[in-house]
C-alpha cells in the first residue's frame, strides 16, 4: 500500500510534529518502503489465533491504597522550561 | 598501557577484595583512558571527577560483601542516573536531570560499583547502528568508521575499548545482542520481567529490557546477578526465584539438546557466518550435548510483526515528550504550535519515522489490519518457541546476518539497517533470554557473534552454554587501540 | 400505571417529539491514594503537591494499580446490579492536551471492568428501570487554569491519575426529570456504598450528557449530539432543554443533525458547537502494555459481595414490609443514607410512625428553610428519639413536643432538660385534670346547655378552655375523655 503525502500530514498532525513539504515527501516515500516490508504479515491465516495479551508470565500486582508519594512539587517542576513555584506554564490553549 | 583496564571484571572484584589495587588506582586508569578516547564518541556525560572523588574515599574494608566493590561503571545513557544528566541519545532530553535512579542502576551502586559516565546510544534506543544519535556517531574500537552496532553502540564500544570494565544496555529487538557481536563482546537479552524497566526512558514496554554487556560470559553471570530483582513499581516485572548465576556457571552441557532453526539459514547469509555456525555446531557436540534440528516457522514473520508492535508502542510512550515538564520546549503561537514545533526540533528523522509508522498503525481503520494482526503473529512466534523447547533446552543461531558495517552505508534505506535485527528479533517477541557472545572472525577480521537463546527464566542454561562455547572458541579480539591520543 | 407513561414532549408543527437521553457519569473512586500510582486524592491541595513522578509521566515511570480502587468499581458495579467482567483490560487513550502528561489516559476500551446492569427510579407515575451498557475505571486528567495570566495557561496535575468510575447509561432516559432521578439515584447508591461522595461541586460527580430527539412511533435513534461541561442537576436540567429544543428546530426546519460534541453555557443557558481545529479524533486505542490484564477471582467477588451495605432499594422495601411504611415515606427516608442512618438511629429506641412523621415532617422543615443536609441538622438523632419518646409516654403532648422541638434547634439541647427547665410536663393525672375540667364546664354554663343541646361543635371550644387554664399540658387524650364523660 501506498502512504501519500497527504496522510503523512495528518499522521503528523495527530503525532504533533510539524513537517514541511520536502519532508512530508521523503516521510511519504520512506513509510511506503517501509510498509510494503511489513505488509509481509498479510500473507499468514490469523483468523483464528488470539492475540497476545502479554508477554510477562506473571498477574497483574494490585497494590495496597496507601500514600505514597506526596509534596514533591520542588522535583516535579524543576526541570520545567517555563519557571514557575507552583504551576506548569504553556501557551494559552485555544478552546 | 595499564594493565588495570585489560582485566575482566571478576578480576578487578577479586584485586580490589585482596587489595591488590585500590578503587581509586582502577577508576584513575580507566578515567584516563576514557579521556583520551574521545575519538570514540562513546560517552554523552561523563562523570569522571565525581567518580575519582568517591573513589578516593572508597574503603574495601567495609566493602567486603558487595558484589561490584568501587569498581568504576559507565551505562547506556537510557537509565536515569540521579543528578547526572539523561539523554536518551536525544535533543529533547539534552538538559534533562532526573531526580530518581532506575532500579536496575540503584542495584549497581548498591554493590559498590561507582558511576563513571553515561554512553552513547541511538536516539530512544532505535537503532542498530548508533546513527541516530543527537550526539553524534559512536566508532567502533574494532575498525575506524565502523559501527559498533545499536542502539546500545556506545555502551559497546567503550567495553571493547576497556573504557569501563563492564557495563549495561537495553534491548528490545537486538540492541545489546547485536553490538555484542559487531565489537566481539558478550551481552545477554534476559527474559522479558527480568530486569526492571522502572527509570528506563522507555521505547517499546512490551520488549524492552535491560541488560549485562561484558568481556566474557563469567562476567555476564555476576552482573545479571546484580541486575536482576523483582520490583513491584513495575507492573510486568516478574517475581520468580534468581538464581546465584555467577556461582553456578557451569562449562558441563553434556546432555544437553541443543536446537539449530533452519529457518535461519536465510538466503545469501555470508559463508563466514555459515562456517562459524557450523563450528559452534561442532564444539556442542564435542561437549557432549546433542543437537536436534528444529523450525521456527514464522521466523520470516518476525520482523515485518517487530516494525508494527515496537514503533506503536513508541508512538504512544514518546507522547510525553512534549516541552511541557521537562526537556526541550521550542516556543509556539499557541499550544498545539509549541508541541508541533517542539517535537520537530526535539526528535531525529529515525524516531520520527518510527513515531509515524506507530501511529498510523494504531489509527483508526487499520488497528485491526496492522497492530491486532502483530499481536496475533506474535502469538505464533512465541509458540513456535514453546513447541520447540519440548525438544531443546537452547537454540544456536548466528547473532547477526553480517559484521560491522561502515558508517553511513546503511542510513539512506531504513528496511535494510532494519534486517541487521533479523536473528535477534523474533527473541524480544517472544519474550525469552538470549546471549550473544564471540564466534569468531570473518574475512576483514572483524567479529563475529553466536546467539543462544533458551527458555524463559533459564538464563542458567544459556550463561552455562555459552561459557562452555565461549572456554572452546577462545576468542581473543584483534583491537588495537588506534583512536588513543 | 403505565410504566411507560412520560409527558415530556417537544410540540413543533403540530409534530411530536420524544427526548433521547444518555448519560456518562464520571465518579471519583473515594481512595486514598490515586489509580495508578501513590500520591494523595485529596480536594482543595495547594497546586501541584498532590502529583507523583508518574502522575507527571517522567521518563521511566510505569503505572501500578490500586486494589482499592478495583474493589471499589466492583462494589459500584453490584450496586447498580451489573454483571461484573472478570476478564478487564487497560487501553491507552491518545491524545495531547497540556493537563494530561502521558500523552494518553489510561481508561479501559473493549473489556471493562464491568458489563450491563439495571438502575431503578422511583418517578411520580411508578418505577422506571433505567439500563446501565457498563462501568469502566479510568484515570482523571489533571486542570488547565486559563484566567491566571492572558498569555498562557497554567497546569495544576494534582486531579492528574486520580480513579474515575465512568458510568455509561443506555439511552433508555427520556426527560429532565428522568435525568434527575437517575444522578441522584446513582449519587446515593455511591454514597451508599462508600464508594464516591458525589460532590458535584467539588467536582467528585460530573457527566456528560448524549441528547437526541425523534418523532414520537418512529423506532430509529436520531442523531445525538453531546454536551459536555454541565457541573450540576440544574444546569444539566437546562441544557437537556435547550438542546432538544434546537434539535427540533433544526429538524421542523429541514436540517440534519450533526452529530458533534457541544458545550453548555451557563450564563447564556444555551449549547454551543465546540469548535475544533481537527474533526478527527482518532484515540488510538491499544492495550497499555505496561500492565497486564486484570483478572479478577470470583471469591473476591463473592466477598465483596458480602460485606456490601443494605442499599436504597432494600432498604426500602424493608422499611415498607418492616416498619409499616408507606412507599412515600420510605422513599424520603432512603433517599440519602445520611437520612437513612439518621431515621434508624432515632427508631432504635423510640415509634417508627413517629420518627418518620417527625422527620420527613418538622426536621425536613427546618432543614429546607435553612437550606442544611441531614448532616448539618441542629437537631441530633439520639435528642429527637428522646423528644419522641416523651410523646409516646404521654409526658408531654403533640402539641408542647413542637415547641420543644423550636428550643431544641438553638443549640441541640437534651429535651428532657427542657421539658423540666420550662416545666413543660403534661398533666395526665386524671383527678387534677377533672378539676379543671370541672372548673371550665361551670364556668361556661350556658355553653355547656348549648352543647347538650345539640351544638357538638362547641366540645372544641371546652378543650380549648382546658388548654388555656393549664397552659397547654392538659393531655389531649385524657381531657378528651374525661370531657365527653362529664359531658354526658
Amino acid at each position: 500500500m501506498s502512504i501519500d503525502q497527504k496522510t503523512v500530514k495528518y499522521i503528523a498532525k495527530l503525532a504533533r510534529i510539524s513537517i514541511n513539504e520536502k519532508k512530508a515527501k521523503n516521510l511519504a516515500n520512506d513509510l511506503t518502503n517501509i510498509f510494503k516490508f511489513i505488509e509481509k504479515l498479510n500473507k499468514l491465516d490469523t483468523k483464528n489465533i488470539e492475540p497476545l495479551t502479554s508477554i510477562a508470565e506473571t498477574k497483574l500486582h494490585l497494590r495496597e491504597d496507601n500514600i505514597k508519594d506526596a509534596n514533591i512539587r520542588d522535583q516535579i517542576l524543576e526541570n520545567s522550561p517555563e519557571k514557575n513555584k507552583e504551576y506548569f506554564v504553556v501557551p494559552k490553549v485555544i478552546e | 598501557m595499564s594493565e588495570i583496564i585489560k582485566l575482566t571484571l571478576n578480576e578487578l572484584v577479586a584485586g580490589i577484595k585482596k587489595k591488590k589495587f585500590s578503587s581509586h588506582e582502577v577508576t584513575k586508569d580507566f578515567v584516563n583512558r576514557c579521556i583520551k578516547s574521545k575519538k570514540l564518541n562513546s560517552f554523552i556525560t561523563d562523570n569522571f571527577d565525581n567518580a575519582l572523588k568517591i573513589s578516593k574515599k572508597f574503603e574495601i574494608k567495609s566493602n567486603q560483601n558487595k558484589q561490584l566493590p568501587g569498581i568504576p561503571f559507565a551505562v547506556k545513557d537510557l537509565f536515569c542516573t540521579k543528578g547526572i544528566k539523561t539523554t536518551a541519545g536525544s535533543k529533547i532530553l539534552n538538559n534533562f536531570i532526573p531526580s530518581y535512579e532506575s532500579t536496575v542502576t540503584q542495584n549497581i551502586w548498591n554493590e559498590g560499583a561507582i558511576l563513571l559516565g553515561k554512553l552513547n546510544c541511538d536516539e530512544f534506543a532505535m537503532g542498530s547502528s548508533n546513527e541516530t544519535s543527537f550526539f553524534g556517531n559512536v566508532e567502533n574500537p574494532v575498525g575506524k568508521k565502523l559501527v559498533p552496532g545499536g542502539s546500545s553502540g556506545g555502551s559497546a564500544s567503550a567495553l571493547a575499548a576497556n573504557l569501563t570494565p563492564a557495563t549495561i544496555g537495553t534491548d528490545t529487538g537486538g540492541s545489546i545482542r547485536q553490538p555484542a557481536s559487531f565489537t566481539g563482546t558478550v551481552g545477554l537479552k534476559p527474559t522479558y520481567g527480568s530486569c526492571s524497566r522502572w527509570g528506563i526512558v522507555a521505547f517499546a514496554s512490551s520488549l524492552d529490557q535491560a541488560g549485562p554487556m561484558t568481556k566474557n560470559v563469567k562476567d555476564c553471570a555476576l552482573l545479571f546477578q546484580v541486575m536482576s530483582s523483582y520490583d513491584q513499581k513495575d507492573s510486568t516485572s516478574v517475581n520468580f526465584t534468581r538464581e546465584r548465576y555467577s556461582e553456578k556457571l557451569n562449562q558441563n552441557i553434556k546432555g544437553m539438546n541443543i536446537g539449530i532453526p533452519k529457518e535461519y539459514r536465510v538466503e545469501g547469509m555470508p559463508s563466514d557466518i555459515e562456517k562459524l555456525w557450523k563450528q559452534g555446531i561442532e564444539y556442542i557436540k564435542n561437549s557432549g550435548a546433542n543437537i536436534v534440528d528444529i523450525t521456527l516457522p514464522h521466523t520470516n514473520y518476525a520482523l515485518p510483526t517487530y516494525y508494527i508492535v515496537a514503533p506503536a508502542e513508541a508512538s504512544s510512550n514518546l507522547a510525553r515528550y512534549d516541552g511541557v515538564k521537562y526537556g526541550l520546549r521550542t516556543d509556539g503561537n499557541n499550544l498545539i504550535d509549541m508541541y508541533e514545533k517542539t517535537r520537530s526540533e526535539g526528535f531525529g528523522d529515525e524516531v520520527k519515522r518510527r513515531i509515524m509508522i506507530g501511529t498510523y498503525v494504531l489509527s483508526s481503520g487499520y488497528y485491526d489490519a496492522y497492530y491486532l494482526k502483530a499481536q496475533k503473529v506474535r502469538k505464533l512466534i512465541k509458540s513456535d518457541f514453546d513447541t520447540a523447547f519440548d525438544k531443546v533446552d537452547a537454540i544456536l543461531t548466528p547473532s547477526t546476518p553480517t559484521s560491522a558495517f561502515k558508517i553511513g552505508e546503511k542510513t539512506n534505506d531504513p528496511v535494510s539497517m532494519y534486517l541487521n535485527d533479523i536473528f535477534t528479533v523474533p527473541v524480544n517477541l517472544a519474550g525469552l533470554p538470549a546471549i550473544s557472545i564471540p564466534g569468531g572472525h570473518d574475512e576483514k577480521g572483524f567479529p563475529l557473534g553466536l546467539q543462544i537463546i533458551g527458555k524463559a527464566f533459564e538464563e542458567q542454561t544459556i550463561l552455562n552454554v555459552a561459557y562452555c562455547l565461549e572456554q572452546k572458541i577462545n576468542f581473543k579480539n584483534q583491537i588495537k587501540d588506534w583512536w588513543l591520543k | 400505571m403505565n410504566k411507560e407513561k412520560f409527558d415530556y414532549y417537544i410540540k413543533k408543527n403540530s409534530n411530536i417529539y420524544e427526548v433521547i437521553i444518555g448519560l456518562e457519569v464520571h465518579a471519583q473512586v473515594l481512595s486514598k491514594s490515586k489509580l495508578f500510582s501513590g500520591s494523595p486524592t485529596v480536594f482543595g491541595a495547594k497546586p501541584n503537591i498532590n502529583v507523583s513522578l508518574v502522575d507527571a509521566a517522567f521518563p521511566g515511570m510505569l503505572p501500578v494499580i490500586n486494589k482499592f480502587c478495583v474493589e471499589q468499581a466492583v462494589k459500584t458495579g453490584l450496586g447498580l446490579n451489573a454483571k461484573i467482567n472478570l476478564f478487564s483490560v487497560f487501553d491507552r487513550k491518545n491524545y495531547f492536551y497540556a493537563d494530561l502528561p502521558q500523552g494518553y489516559q489510561i481508561s479501559q476500551y473493549k473489556n471493562p471492568i464491568v458489563g450491563e446492569g439495571v438502575v431503578v427510579l422511583d418517578m411520580p407515575y411508578g418505577t422506571k428501570k433505567i439500563g446501565i451498557e457498563r462501568l469502566h475505571l479510568e484515570q482523571d486528567a489533571g486542570k488547565s487554569i486559563h484566567d491566571l495570566d492572558p498569555n498562557c495557561t497554567y497546569v495544576d496535575l494534582n486531579r492528574s491519575g486520580v480513579a474515575l468510575m465512568e458510568i455509561v447509561s443506555k439511552p433508555d432516559l427520556r426527560s429532565p426529570e428522568e435525568v434527575n432521578a437517575y444522578i441522584k439515584k446513582i449519587r446515593s447508591i455511591m454514597r451508599y456504598l462508600g464508594t464516591c461522595d458525589g460532590n458535584m461541586q467539588e467536582g467528585s460527580l460530573r457527566a456528560d450528557v448524549n441528547v437526541s430527539v425523534r418523532l414520537v412511533g418512529d423506532n430509529n435513534f436520531g442523531t445525538r449530539c453531546e454536551i459536555k461541561n454541565v457541573n450540576s442537576i440544574k444546569f444539566m436540567q437546562i441544557a437537556i432543554e435547550h438542546e432538544a429544543n434546537r434539535q427540533v428546530d433544526e429538524i421542523e426546519n429541514g436540517k440534519k443533525i450533526d452529530q458533534e460534541t457541544r458545550l453548555f453555557d451557563s450564563k447564556k443557558n444555551i449549547t454551543r458547537s465546540m469548535r475544533t481545529k481537527e474533526d478527527a479524533h482518532d484515540y488510538r486505542y491499544f492495550p497499555d502494555p505496561d500492565l497486564l490484564p486484570l483478572r479478577l477471582e470470583q471469591s473476591l467477588i463473592d466477598n465483596l459481595k458480602k460485606d456490601l451495605p443494605e442499599l436504597p432499594d432494600e432498604k426500602k422495601e424493608r422499611f415498607i414490609k418492616e416498619h409499616n411504611l408507606s412507599a412515600y415515606e420510605a422513599n424520603i427516608l432512603v433517599s440519602e443514607k445520611e437520612i437513612s442512618d439518621y431515621y434508624e438511629e432515632v427508631i432504635k429506641n423510640s415509634d417508627k410512625k413517629l420518627a418518620t412523621n417527625w422527620i420527613t415532617g418538622d426536621l425536613f422543615a427546618v432543614l429546607n428553610k435553612k437550606n442544611i443536609s441531614i448532616s448539618e441538622s441542629p437537631v441530633g438523632a439520639k435528642n429527637l428519639s428522646s423528644l419522641i419518646n416523651m410523646i409516646s409516654s404521654g409526658k408531654i403532648s403533640g402539641r408542647i413536643a413542637k415547641e420543644v422541638f423550636e428550643i431544641m434547634q438553638e443549640k441541640n439541647q437534651n429535651p428532657k432538660q427542657i421539658v423540666e427547665s420550662k416545666g413543660l410536663i403534661q398533666q395526665s393525672d386524671p383527678k387534677k385534670l377533672e378539676k379543671i375540667i370541672l372548673e371550665v364546664l361551670s364556668n361556661n354554663k350556658d355553653k355547656v346547655e348549648q352543647y347538650k343541646s345539640g351544638k357538638v361543635k362547641l366540645f372544641g371550644f371546652f378543650v380549648g378552655q382546658v388548654m388555656k387554664v393549664s397552659d397547654g399540658k392538659a393531655n389531649p387524650q385524657l381531657v378528651n375523655e374525661i370531657l365527653k364523660n362529664k359531658l354526658k
